[in-house]
């Protein structure tokens, strides 16, 4: 019995490794340049679609999948700053929202159109099979979704916090007219935190894809999970979302397994709404 | 005066004699539905265009409205119209729990809050026996008597809705010029001046917020009349709140008819290409709608009807240019 809970936190935690990847990328965003991506949960469907066709297509595994997820979804990222929000940032919050709230209609329901509304799946045996590990059995899938996911996840927060461009871009966060004065261009940086958030949220999609279902609405899901585990973390804080990401990956399959599959989402959706009351900057958050 | 009044006047008839003028019941039905729109998408405009919070789960409120009349009929055999008060008392509690705190926060925040407490709320009543789960709840099959509101013809509804939308229009003039109204433009300026000049910021959003959720439950109910039953998805799912935020958005948000402009272009659009393309229609009708409010937000976030006031503004600055340069140059 204490193995099989065992087993449901090991997986939780594996999940909610790929949450803090994915919310990562939403975090960077806000906590930069003060813009809420509506449209981040379907950049996740976007990278689940993407490591779905290139295995239908090549029929390549998440080793070509989820580069190829990243790599798109990078150029994605770029081309949304560039298009909208370098145009919505200065104007009113309505335009904000709007404008991303928008994309994600758009991306959704253009994929809707074009897949269905059927739910795909990956072949349960693309990666490995089930392992089994003193006792506690994980899919090899989730075992390497989970470690990939953390290890850019740790990667992301080095590159923002020890190399010269996480600087540059924590600069612009800061201050941008100072930051150019001292001849940091921040259109380029804010492009290159869109590129980079855009790009782990497709790893994370293509990541995901190999054990969970594919469905156009994945997306809205996904993205109520990744504002939960960045008001949870606290706004602009990578580790804040790792610590955050992984809680709610384990509350969620803690809660599948005791009260039941379909009372998950709404557990950490209730733990949502309760946050913002008690505790809105987030568990690491400064008050 | 005269002539001010006679604009509205002319529009106002053509509202009144659009059913009769246009009688197939796929037009009456199309009116119905953009006066119906129109409420809810008004009522939005409250919070979204005047206190400038914008929620993108209104469709909670929605449902509080459309599930309280449905629940009347079908758990006490009362009209319908009987849950309207419990579907508001329903939806202004449920505002002032999300409201209370995240409109202090910014307002980021806020949507946030809106659209989780909208999943939450449907995820719950799904899996809720007594709220009909999956199924939902049906009123009246056949009238029992007219107190039930069920008819046939659209054209009844079409009256009633259009009653609900002057009283909707006109509390939300009322607010605009109230001490309350006074406040919200002084907060959607500069939320932090207003409060140093001792204006009472989250107090008086919260209030527009509980307000626009308590006319938005009485367009649920509406609805749900005109339809005879509600279900998770049509009375609470993502793409109505979508509906509701873009009509008021695509028209103007934060003034009077714009919420009403934004639905009698776009109801009939979403009709027409439904009646066009059938099922494979549904999805094409929200890829327009994404690509819409993109565009809006884009390069004309104040909406279609701001950009009309604008045009028309600077017409009638050129006409007076030209004829005072005119009068200057007459002998």
């Amino acid at each position: 019995m204490s193995f099989v809970i065992l087993q449901v936190i090991v997986g939780g935690l594996l999940l909610g490794a790929v949450y803090a990847l994915f919310s990562s990328g939403l975090t960077l965003v806000w906590g930069m340049m003060n813009v809420v991506n509506f449209a981040h949960g379907d950049f996740v469907m976007l990278g689940m679609y993407v490591a779905y066709l290139v295995y239908t297509l090549l029929g390549a595994g998440p080793l070509i999948g989820a580069p190829m997820a990243m790599l798109v979804l990078a150029t994605v990222g770029i081309i949304v700053y560039f298009g909208l929000i370098r145009a919505v940032m200065k104007g009113p919050m309505l335009a904000q929202i709007l404008g991303t709230f928008g994309l994600a209609l758009l991306l959704r329901y253009s994929v809707f159109w074009w897949f269905g509304a059927n739910f795909l799946t990956l072949p349960e045996n693309l990666v490995g099979g089930t392992l089994d590990l003193g006792g506690i059995r994980i899919q090899a899938s989730r075992l390497l979704a989970g470690i990939v996911a953390l290890a850019v996840t740790f990667g992301l927060h080095l590159l923002l916090t020890r190399t010269s461009l996480g600087s540059k871009m924590l600069a612009v966060a800061e201050d941008s007219t100072a930051a150019q004065l001292m001849g940091i261009r921040p259109d380029t940086m804010q492009a290159i935190a869109w590129a980079i958030a855009a790009g782990a949220t497709g790893l994370a999609g293509a990541l995901i894809a190999t054990f969970f279902y594919i469905v156009p609405t994945v997306g809205e899901t996904l993205a109520i999970v990744a504002f939960v585990t960045v008001s949870l973390g606290g706004f602009g804080s990578v580790p804040g979302a790792l610590v955050a990401g992984l809680l709610i990956g384990v509350i969620e399959s803690l809660s599948g397994y005791l009260i039941g599959a379909v009372y998950k989402d709404i557990v950490v959706y209730a733990l949502f709404v309760s946050f913002l009351w008690f505790r809105p900057q987030g568990l690491m958050g400064k008050s | 005066m005269m002539r001010r009044l006679l604009w509205p006047s002319v529009a106002l008839t053509l509202v009144v004699a659009y059913p009769l003028l246009f009688a197939t019941p796929f037009q009456q039905r199309i009116g119905a539905l953009v006066l119906l729109y129109a409420i809810a998408a008004s009522a939005w405009n409250i919070i979204g265009g005047y206190a400038g919070q914008v929620s993108v789960g209104h469709v909670v409120f929605f449902g509080c409205g459309a599930y309280a009349a449905m629940g009347a009929y079908t758990h006490f055999g009362l009209p319908p119209l009987v849950g309207i008060p419990l579907g508001i008392v329903v939806a202004v509690a449920i505002a002032a729990i999300i409201g209370t705190p995240t409109l202090r926060l910014s307002g980021h925040y806020f949507s946030m809050a809106t659209i989780a407490v909208a999943e939450l709320v449907r995820l719950v009543v799904t899996n809720t026996e007594y709220l009909g789960a999956a199924v939902g709840l049906s009123g009246p099959t056949v009238p029992r008597n007219i107190f039930d509101l069920s008819f046939i013809s659209a054209l009844p509804y079409y009256y009633l809705f259009l009653v609900i939308l002057l009283i909707t229009l006109a509390i939300t003039w009322w607010m605009t010029n109230s001490r309350m109204g006074f406040y919200l433009r002084a907060i959607k300026d500069s939320e932090r001046a207003a409060r140093s000049l001792g204006a009472p910021a989250a107090r008086t959003k919260l209030y527009a917020f509980m307000l626009s959720a308590g006319l938005t439950s009485v367009a649920g109910a509406l609805y749900a009349m005109m339809f005879g039953f509600v279900d998770p998805e049509s009375g609470l799912g993502i793409l109505i709140s979508v509906k509701i935020l873009i009509m008021a958005a695509l028209g103007g948000a934060g003034l009077l008819f714009g919420p009403l402009v934004g639905a009698a272009i776009l109801v009939p659009l979403e009709e027409l290409s439904n009646s066009w393309l059938g099922g494979k229609g549904a999805g094409l009708t929200f890829v327009v709608y994404g690509a819409i409010i993109l565009l809006i937000a884009r390069f004309q976030p104040a909406g279609l009807l701001a950009l009309a006031l604008r045009i028309r503004e600077q017409r009638r600055k050129a006409s007076e240019v030209s004829a005072s340069v005119g009068a200057s140059h007459a002998p």
